[in-house]
């Protein structure tokens, strides 16, 4: 165990002396020549895979190789919500998994990521609107996971400025899940890169991985930007490149690369204290702790890699938020960014074996990866780990497209730009 | 992002609606390995990052149906083409529509 433990008294001792004795999080690791493991991307995924394969599965001769630096893709460019909320028996048990998680996270990575569990409302627009909520918070309780199915005059009393008798989206009620809510995502990355390293994961940035070392069908290590590393095991965790990267292993996958887009206005006074989204259009919001509301919608709908969108969807999210929220329409927007999501062909991703032995895959998150980080990182570890699926993740199969086992929460079919 | 429309010329991107690679094409029911032909058509996509052939309809203009080749790295748009003469370009000679398309 390399560095120190965060408490209350270690951040008075150095309140006390300016500061001065705060080391860095994570080592700065160079890459030996051959590692048990090795996990292709230092995301929130990557991260937390290392950290459960060190934990629960006593798997600590791994590293974790970045082409960039930690938490420079999707982890640091999402919404940062954290909902189980799902509706079919593959989806709700992993998100449910990975909420408990969240629960727990702080006390187990010794980090503050700042888990507020400040509740989600989807709220419903018509009666056909409210029969599919009923469904799904019916689904929801069935499998223990908490939802509540309010009407138009419980939602007044949680929000009363909402606009509730609109001609034409009067807002009926709401699904809620009291205990989703938000996680600073930055702070994820940290406390997954820092509480792996102290269990002896290598965790190397400016390293990317060019290719992949087969020999006999079997995945023995790959070539990287700072030389060829050999592994008993490789898995892949880079999702939004993972076509890419699975191309040089002579893969082709499910999946279509997206770019999504988020924004953040200025800092105002305390408007919205939980996470809300709009029924009639494709929005979502929530309040940071420094005032910033922020929110989003839906992809742009074709391929990139670019990591910025178009104006067509910033005018259309700005317009969802408009019709959900007038109120908001004289602030200013700050910044907006975009990440790339890999879109699988149903909407749900892929923990599995691919067919090169010793190389396993994590992909296909569409936009729904930052709440799936902690589950996502111990079931892939435990299929490193152990070769078999964990009990959670069993639906979550490469070869479902083949086979007619589909996850379709949206039932739009193979058209990974409307999922 | 703009989209150069061979009947309509240039125009927004919120006319366009986007569908997919423009690559794949339907296989051949009665053969053999259609099982496996048809799974890779409807589900398998090579994702390229950088120049790819795309298909795009423009919804709100003439209603043609497009063959853009743009690069998914940059949004550059490297060429627009009707579906339609490409689809016949393919019927006439397979080998020339891939070789111009690669």
């Amino acid at each position: 165990m390399a560095g120190q433990s965060y408490s209350i008294f270690s951040v008075l001792r150095e309140a006390l002396r300016g500061h001065s004795g705060w080391g860095p999080a994570w080592r700065e690791a160079e890459p030996k020549p051959r590692y048990d493991a090795i996990i292709v991307g230092g995301g929130g995924h990557g991260l937390a895979t290392a950290y459960y394969l060190a934990r629960h599965y006593g798997i600590r001769d791994v590293a974790v190789l970045e082409k960039g630096w930690i938490g420079s893709g999707n982890v640091g460019r999402n919404t940062t919500i954290v909902r189980s909320n799902y509706l079919l028996p593959g989806n709700i048990p992993f998100y449910e998994t990975s909420m408990k998680l969240w629960e727990g996270l702080e006390q187990d990575l010794n980090y503050n990521a700042m888990v507020s569990q400040r509740g989600i409302l989807n709220l419903y627009h018509s009666d056909a609107q409210r029969d599919a909520y009923a469904r799904r918070g019916n689904a929801m309780r069935l499998h223990g996971v908490d939802a509540e199915l309010l009407d138009s005059a419980q939602v007044r009393r949680m929000y009363p400025w909402l606009d509730y008798d609109n001609a034409r989206f009067p807002i009926k009620g709401g699904l809620l899940q009291r205990r989703a809510g938000t996680v600073r995502h930055d702070a994820v990355a940290w406390g997954y890169a820092r509480a792996a390293d102290r269990l002896g994961v290598d965790i190397v940035q400016n390293c990317e991985v060019t290719g992949f070392r087969i020999e006999g069908g079997r995945c023995t290590g790959v070539e990287t930007t700072r030389g060829a590393i050999g592994a008993g095991k490789v898995g892949l965790a880079c999702a939004g490149n993972s076509s890419r990267v699975a191309a040089m292993a002579g893969l082709t996958l499910p999946i279509e690369s997206h770019v999504l887009q988020a924004f953040v206005s200025e800092a105002v006074k305390p408007v919205i204290d939980g996470v809300m989204t709009f029924g009639a259009g494709h929005f979502y919001i929530s309040q940071s702790d420094k005032g910033g509301l922020v929110f989003g919608g839906d992809i742009d709908g074709y391929n990139s890699y670019a990591q910025r969108g178009n104006l067509p969807v910033v005018e259309d999210v700005l317009e969802g938020g408009m019709a959900l929220m007038p109120r908001i329409g004289r602030v200013r927007l700050l910044r907006s960014w975009g990440g790339i999501m890999d879109m699988s062909m149903d909407g749900s991703p892929i923990i599995d074996r691919t067919p090169v032995d010793g190389l396993y895959l994590n992909a296909g998150w569409c936009y729904g990866g930052f709440k799936a980080t902690p589950a996502s990182g111990l079931c892939f570890a435990h299929l490193l780990a152990r070769d078999e699926p964990h009990a959670d993740a069993r639906a979550y199969r490469l070869d479902r497209f083949a086979s007619g086992h589909m996850i379709d929460e949206k039932g739009v079919g193979n058209q990974p730009n409307l999922h | 992002m703009r989209l150069a429309c061979p009947c309509c010329g240039e125009r927004s991107l919120d006319e366009f609606t986007f569908l997919g690679d423009a690559s794949v094409t339907r296989p051949d029911p009665s053969a053999d390995d259609a099982a496996g032909a048809f799974h890779a058509y409807a589900y398998l996509r090579r994702n390229a990052a950088g120049p790819s052939d795309e298909l795009w309809f423009h919804n709100t203009g003439c209603h043609a149906w497009l063959v853009v080749t743009r690069d998914t790295r940059t949004h550059e748009i490297l060429g627009v083409r009707l579906a339609q003469d490409v689809a016949l370009a393919r019927t006439g000679n397979r080998k020339d529509v891939r070789e111009t398309s690669a």
